[in-house]
């Protein structure tokens, strides 16, 4: 019997992301481009993460997309929220997960699964950037700092700085003001990381921390927000190297059910 | 000649229900310009006032709520909302309140034009923020605000004291509109009056009531449009009767298998909240796509009560959605849930009501410990088009679906 190969692309809000598995089980293939919805990146995803697993479109039995643009995807079969593909992609790679934490480019949610990791209930940011990607994207500008330094730089922090506004925009004036006092950056980035904790903290807390608790999204690859969440709710958060495809990964699992 | 007596012997068609209620509405409206031209007192009233009073009086009464929903519905709530705000109104506030100090102070429209008031009718167990709309307006324009406060009800009973409290404000809003009136109040016409009432209520319903048939023979979206004539006239006779046509049309339809929802029932849910007037359309199109239908609402059978006394008319006016305590709001909810045969509730977040948001946290932590049921709220507002987001809004949907889905098919174990 051939292989049966899915492919899921999470079109979001400021990356695009496409994965490819095989029989529902093994990751064949996965590919980021950093633009999302809108934009080139969804379709160079595609041809990144095709290229990768040397297969053509139409070797895919089923195509899901999911993501803030997963209605705009033309090559897709079939489209599902974000929130059941982070769902499936999180007990795929975590068969205990019961809460999921999935700090995206515009938005921050939490999800509760029951035991067979299907979707119960979720909570998500509402009209506010405050607490995502973008946040960390603006408050990385105004420090001049890449937001891939910004886990090691908080690492290096002495001193407890607040940045007490929910605001994005007042935030990045509070920052700009500490800046101006000569407070250290490193201090202000470890406080950046506690405002994120606190404002999805209380996401979190709104839906009932059950373990495991699973992190999710671009943000994840930030140790040090998954940190500050750790001591703001505590409790053991996991992710993985997969955390950022989570969405895709799951669009994909959903997509092999589809085929069969 | 004989074509005309051939017209009359002809059977008349019926009319349908839903434009005896329009003209019922419109009736209201220009039967208040009419008696403004005549120079008659023309009062403007929140919508859970005593209508009885004004109405045994024959005073012409307008309804800013009424009219604030229909101009939102028209996209006219931005322009209005906008106008207040460069009065110095603050973008918080109520959309509906906005958009009425903006009507008040000039700024018309021709979405729903109504006369200008002589007198204020404000009745405050609808929400707190009337009570200082209706002061501001009544401060504007130099005009008398009769005011009937009722206590928010802290217990699911409604004690013996604020009963006295109400009816002694009620007796005395009556002298104040006797003077507007320059009549007498009448018994008997009060009478009447209070028998229409109820008899409105009765019908408005039954009406809502056939959303418990499997399927429905109406979306609950259909009972938003048909509210205003519960709200703007109540009293009338005419009111009843289209409501009654109404009624036997839904009744007609279970017997037919028709409906007005013409999607499959994939599921039903309850819709929780004021509806965003400016976005029915975008509210409505993820639900019909989905099969969603909504078959129960709160705020419409809202504004059905039925009385046989005073001293029950004055408890009926203490029950609002935003005065009544959360044990009572949920014992409501949870009864139209479980009649009306819900797997889902959507819950509006409204930016322009937070009396009625604000405990919409713990109302749905209830609704899914009680009910089991699948719960997401979504952010909006009720007038004003700037606090809604489509595409946040569609993902809520879809997230709501995917686990009525879920349960549907038995993938959930516990939470």
């Amino acid at each position: 019997m051939s292989d049966i190969f899915t492919m899921g692309i999470d079109v979001g809000s400021t990356a695009s992301k496409c994965v490819i598995m095989k029989n529902g089980e093994t990751l064949v293939a996965k590919s980021l481009v950093d633009v999302g919805a809108g934009t080139s990146g969804p379709e160079r995803a595609i041809q990144a993460v095709l290229g990768d697993a040397e297969l053509e479109m139409k070797d895919m039995a089923h195509v899901m997309s999911t993501g803030y643009g997963r209605h705009s995807m033309e090559d897709a079969d079939s489209q599902m929220s974000e929130l059941s593909c982070h769902a499936r992609g999180a007990y795929f790679q975590f068969p205990n997960v019961k809460t999921i934490i999935d700090i995206g480019g515009q938005d921050a949610k939490v999800l509760r699964l029951d035991d067979d990791g299907m979707l119960v209930n979720f909570v998500m940011n509402d009209k506010c950037a405050a607490g995502t990607g973008r946040f960390l994207d603006v408050m990385a500008r105004v420090l001049e700092v890449k937001i891939d330094d910004l886990e090691s730089l908080a690492e290096q922090s002495t001193k407890d700085v607040t940045i007490s506004s929910t605001c994005t925009v007042f935030a990045e004036s509070e920052v700009i003001s500490q800046l101006s006092r000569n407070t250290d950056k490193r201090d202000i980035i470890r406080g950046i990381h506690r405002a994120i904790a606190s404002r999805v903290g209380a996401l979190a807390r709104r839906i009932g921390l059950v373990d495991d608790v699973v992190m999710t999204g671009g943000v994840a690859r930030n140790g040090g927000v998954l940190k500050a969440l750790e001591e703001e709710l505590g409790h053991k958060i996991y992710t993985s190297e997969l955390a950022q495809y989570n969405g895709a990964l799951g669009a994909a699992l959903f997509a092999y059910q589809k085929s069969k | 000649m004989a074509e005309t007596e051939k017209d009359v012997n002809m059977p008349t068609e019926k009319v349908p229900a839903k434009n005896m209620l329009r003209d019922v509405v419109d009736k209201v409206y220009a039967e208040a310009w009419e008696a403004k031209k005549r120079g008659e007192p023309i009062g403007w009233s929140s919508s859970k006032f005593p209508a009885e009073i004004a109405e045994t009086l024959g005073l012409k009464v307008c309804y800013p709520e009424n009219q604030a929903a229909a101009i939102s519905a028209k996209h006219g709530g931005q322009r209005m909302c906008e106008y207040a705000e460069s009065m110095g109104y603050d973008n918080d506030i109520c959309g509906y309140a906005r958009i009425s100090l903006a009507y008040a102070a000039g700024a018309g429209g021709d979405e729903r034009p109504m006369p200008q008031p002589d007198f204020m009718l404000c009745c405050n167990n609808i929400c707190n923020c009337m009570t200082k709309w209706y002061e501001n307006i009544a401060r504007m324009h130099n005009i008398p605000l009769i005011m009937i406060d009722i206590p928010y009800n802290n217990t699911p009973e409604v004690n013996e004291e604020n009963v006295a409290y109400i009816r002694a404000q009620f007796d005395e809003a009556i002298k104040q509109l006797e003077k507007i009136s320059g009549k007498k109040f009448d018994e008997k016409k009060f009478e009447e009056v209070c028998a229409n009432a109820n008899r409105t209520a009765r019908a408005w319903l039954k009406a809502c009531s056939y959303c418990q048939h499997e399927p429905s023979p109406l979306s609950g979206f259909d009972l938003f449009n048909h509210m205003a004539d519960v709200v703007t006239a109540r009293c009338r006779k005419e009111s009843a009767e289209a409501f009654e046509a109404l009624a036997e049309e839904y009744e007609q339809s279970v017997k037919d298998g028709t409906s007005t929802w013409r999607y499959p029932e994939n599921h039903r849910i309850m819709f929780e909240g004021i509806p965003c007037w400016p976005e029915l359309q975008n509210l409505f199109r993820p639900l019909k796509e989905k099969g969603i239908n909504t078959t129960a609402v709160v705020y419409a059978p809202a504004f059905g009560f039925v009385y046989n006394n005073m001293d029950e008319m004055m408890r009926a006016y203490c029950k609002a959605p935003n005065s009544v305590c959360l044990e009572t709001g949920v014992e409501w909810r949870e009864g139209i849930c479980r009649e009306n045969k819900v797997d889902g509730v959507l819950v509006h977040y409204n930016r322009s009501c937070k009396p009625w948001s604000g405990y919409m946290p713990e109302m749905e932590r209830r609704f899914r410990k009680d009910l089991g049921v699948g719960v997401v709220g979504f952010d909006g507002d009720q007038a004003d088009p700037r606090n809604f987001s489509n595409a946040q809004y569609i993902t809520r949907v879809e997230g709501l679906y995917e686990i009525m889905e879920s349960k549907k098919m038995g993938g959930q174990k516990s939470e």
